[in-house]
């Protein structure tokens, strides 16, 4: 994870959303080893308090998991699309 | 029409706040939410009115219910004043979380956002004071 500020309150509403739209269940962890929270609850997301040069990991069981888990990295590596937020658009 | 999420009633003694807190929601989760927010006094002062929280309560309305976040004691007494004036059909759907203002409506927005029950809502406003923020 990129983003200077880490998992603060906007990119932690984007991965909990994100992760609610899907039907299975999904969890996240700032190490291998755990502890594992629920991704789709935001207070255990924002009480992670994930910073800057963290690595989440996510593992997703039931329909759609491996979409899940491609979808949240993916929007953990887009920087949570918050890249152009203070550069003028092109 | 009304929403299939649940919706949000931001009350505060001040209107600013009401204001400020409902920005906070719409920006951080967006617009699918029925979000409506009172505060102050008719005369500019610092207060809150019955009135204005039912007429919030019903521009927010939502038939999954709507979910309350109150600041201080008035907010609290008043907003309860106002769910006991609704129609019998509405009042139960109505609820008042014991959860502070502007981090129980960004909390209890994001629940709603994904379609969760009146519970559902509630239940994750009230949660940081359960102590999962604090530790």
């Amino acid at each position: 994870m990129k983003h200077p500020v880490g998992l603060h309150a906007r990119p932690s509403v984007k991965l909990t959303k994100l992760a609610k739209s899907f039907g299975c269940r999904i969890e996240m962890a700032q190490q291998p080893a755990g502890p594992w929270i629920d991704a789709k609850s935001i207070v255990k997301v924002m009480a992670m308090k994930a910073r800057r040069d963290t690595t989440l990991h996510f593992r997703a069981e039931g329909d759609g998991a491996a979409d899940a888990v491609d979808a949240l990295s993916e929007l953990v590596q887009r920087n949570f699309d918050e890249d152009h937020a203070d550069a003028p658009a092109s | 029409m009304t929403s299939s999420n649940v919706g949000i009633v931001i009350v505060s003694h001040s209107k600013d706040v009401a204001r400020g807190a409902a920005e906070m929601v719409r920006q951080m989760v967006g617009p699918e939410v029925p979000l409506a927010h009172c505060g102050g006094d008719p005369g500019g002062g610092l207060g809150t009115s019955v009135e204005s929280i039912m007429a919030a309560i019903a521009e927010a309305w939502s038939d999954k219910g709507v979910a309350v976040l109150v600041d201080l004691g008035g907010a609290e007494t008043n907003s309860e004043m106002a769910i006991e004036l609704l129609p019998a059909a509405q009042r139960d759907r109505v609820v008042i979380c014991n959860a502070p203002i502007v981090e129980g409506a960004v909390m209890a927005a994001t629940e709603s956002s994904a379609g969760s029950s009146l519970a559902a809502v509630r239940s994750t406003a009230e949660e940081l004071y359960a102590g999962s923020m604090v530790r």
